[in-house]
């Protein structure tokens, strides 16, 4: 099967009035997942419902590989879709949803029967052929969801939120589980929507992140990480310390920066940086350094707070009126609130945020 | 002070003495089970107050009676049917095809069930019968002598003010129904490749089975017994078992046969109920699995 990727050129919906998006260029490549990230009303899921044909766009077309789909009614777009809430149809069994959307096609029985088995198995429900969905747990009836999706051979799989609904360690297993599922059929290209930035850093192969209807970025899921193009993007995806410095100079892959009196370097993956800019560190990539030693990109910093988290520290720290925190491995002896402490970090780590975008 | 730990909740229900029970059971006795034991024992006893066993095969083989329990059962499954085909039709468009007015529009049904039933039979008389709007205007129009539409006066003018009054009773069990139903079911049943028709068949109607059984087993009690639309748009030769209790006792003054007639029409209702109750139990069964 031809993989499909799915094409957003300038898509608007508005409802009476209100943009829920607003003008979406956004290309998934066939055989990608794409997680659309971002905070509630943020347009993630009207983008998918958009592809799904359950919103019509007020302005710009959607494409499913080279197929417009702006105005195709949703059963014949040949997508598979997968809920937070499951959507399973109560009074049928679970081989028979499975088979609902090979029914609709008017599939021969043979191919229904074989169909079906085969997706079950994908999923490890094939014993549980013969239930109703509500004797299943959570889980089990997110797995029935994505074998019923899948039983059509769609061109995409749009995922809407489709671990929400279940608790921390399923939702762990499914994740796993989800990109296994892609590994076995690498020419599904999929949408996943979520609100959950673990979900996408671990499933994602690109994501895009929106707020207001808008994208705010779109990038590989590293990329995005370790170089955030906006404040937005570096607070969304994982926890980050933002310090406001003054750009000095660009010199090839790396910038210097100036924090009060200390100058410090970091990566400079944005061109026309000038005046007061943003350092992004990751609280991980902050490194307690003995007083003694002074590696570059030292600060001095006083300590306000300390926690044990068990398996980690998290260490806040004050310089020059802005807030830093960094966590690190348990500490044998953690400094006391008050201390005055050096903190250094590599400046492959950090990276320059032109400041005021986003 | 160990046992402190133990709380003992106080029984919840009134500490009331058995006397109690007296009084709501003299007052069904008195107003139901008194009057239906009366209907009961006029119906084998003859006017002189003499036991009479044969009340029963004189008046159930009667072509009177025939021809009344015929028109009955026909009557109220034609009504019935027709109100679960426009019940459920109605109660489609409002739920999933949603139009500005619509919530207006299904208060306004909902008063129906207000409404005194002969006032529909009236309202139908107005505009069908042979001095009503539509007979008057085409009458006018074309010069015709004799009033073209003549159907109100038969089985079909009392199925249609039937299914008026009470096509209400199913639709509110069927929008009931149809708004627990998820909207991501249908859009799901629509991306996976499914038309509206197989939406409808698949999905929401075996969501609305347990309703449609509900509304339409009410649908048949009440025609069954319905007795003001019958006998307000008094329809030719159609005598359905309510008013040939009326016929007998009010008008030919032969109670014994009006409380034979009424005796089946109780026995009827009665099992037509007892249908109803194992039908929403089945459902109900069926819906929890087994």
């Amino acid at each position: 099967m031809d993989a499909s990727g799915i094409g957003f050129t300038g898509v608007t919906v508005a409802y009476k009035g209100a943009v829920a998006l607003d003008n979406l260029d956004l290309d998934v490549a066939p055989g990608e997942i794409m997680a659309i990230i971002g905070p509630s009303g943020c347009g993630k899921t009207t983008a998918l419902r958009a592809v799904a044909g359950f919103v019509q766009p007020t302005r710009g077309r959607i494409r499913i590989g080279a197929t417009d789909v702006t105005d195709l009614p949703p059963y014949a777009r040949d997508i598979g879709m997968v809920v937070q809430n499951y959507a399973l149809f109560p009074h049928m069994r679970v081989a028979e949803n499975v088979a609902f959307g090979l029914r609709a096609r008017r599939a021969p029985d043979s191919l229904v029967a074989e169909r079906v088995r085969d997706c079950l198995v994908m999923v490890g429900m094939e014993a549980y052929a013969d239930r109703y969905p509500r004797q299943l747990s959570g889980g089990q009836q997110q797995r029935v969801a994505i074998a019923r999706a899948l039983a059509i051979r769609p061109r995409v799989l749009l995922l809407d939120e489709p671990l929400s609904a279940l608790d921390a360690q399923i939702r762990r297993n499914m994740l796993g589980e989800l990109a296994r599922l892609h590994r076995d059929l690498p020419h599904l290209t999929v949408l996943y929507v979520t609100h959950d930035q673990t979900e996408a850093l671990t499933l994602a192969d690109r994501i895009a992140i929106m707020r207001g209807g808008r994208l705010i970025a779109n990038g590989t899921s590293q990329m995005l990480y370790r170089a955030p193009p906006n404040r937005f993007a570096a607070e969304f995806l994982g926890r980050a310390n933002l310090l406001a410095v003054r750009h000095e100079q660009t010199d090839g892959r790396f910038a210097r920066v100036r924090l009060g009196d200390t100058v410090l370097t970091a990566m400079a993956p944005f061109s026309e940086l000038a005046g007061e800019v943003l350092l992004c560190l990751r609280p991980h990539d902050i490194f307690l350094a003995p007083v003694s030693v002074q590696p570059a990109n030292t600060l001095h910093a006083t300590v306000t707070d300390v926690q044990w988290l068990g398996d980690q520290h998290s260490v806040a720290l004050e310089l020059a009126g802005q807030v830093l925190r960094l966590v690190s491995t348990p500490l044998r002896d953690p400094p006391p609130p008050g201390a005055v402490v050096a903190v250094h970090f590599a400046a492959e780590d950090a990276s320059i945020i032109p400041e005021g975008t986003g | 002070m160990a046992s402190d730990g133990v709380a003992v909740l106080p029984a919840a229900r009134l500490r009331l003495n058995g006397a109690w029970v007296v009084p709501p059971l003299g007052i069904l006795a008195a107003l139901f089970f008194y009057p239906l034991a009366l209907i009961i024992q006029q119906s084998v006893t003859t006017a002189g107050g003499l036991p009479d066993f044969g009340s029963y095969a004189r008046v159930l083989a009667g072509p009177l009676f025939a021809n009344a329990l015929l028109h009955t059962l026909e009557i109220a499954l034609l009504a019935t049917t027709g109100c679960l085909a426009l019940g459920f039709t109605m109660a489609l468009v409002l739920t999933f095809v949603p139009f500005p007015g619509a919530r207006a529009l299904s208060r306004l049904i909902d008063t129906f069930i207000a409404l005194p039933t002969f006032l529909i039979a009236l309202a139908l008389t107005f505009i069908y019968g042979s001095a009503g709007i539509a007979n008057m205007s085409i009458m006018q129009l074309t010069g015709a002598e004799e009033p073209p539409i003549d159907f109100l006066y038969t089985v079909a003018g009392v199925v249609l003010a039937e299914v008026t009054v009470y096509t209400p009773f199913v639709m509110r069990p069927l929008l009931a129904a149809f708004s627990l139903i998820e909207t991501a079911q249908i859009e799901v049943a629509s991306s996976l490749g499914a038309g509206a028709w197989r939406i409808i068949r698949r999905v929401i109607l075996p969501a609305a089975l347990p309703a449609l059984l509900a509304g339409g087993s009410l649908c048949l009690l009440l025609t069954v017994n319905e007795f003001g639309i019958v006998f307000f748009i008094g329809a030719k030769g159609v005598i359905t078992l309510p008013l040939l209790v009326y016929g007998k006792a009010i008008q030919e003054d032969d109670y014994t046969a009006a409380c034979v007639i009424a005796v089946v029409n109780i026995a009827l209702s009665l099992s037509l109920f007892l249908l109803y109750r194992v039908m929403v139990a089945r459902v109900d069964q069926g819906q929890r699995g087994a």
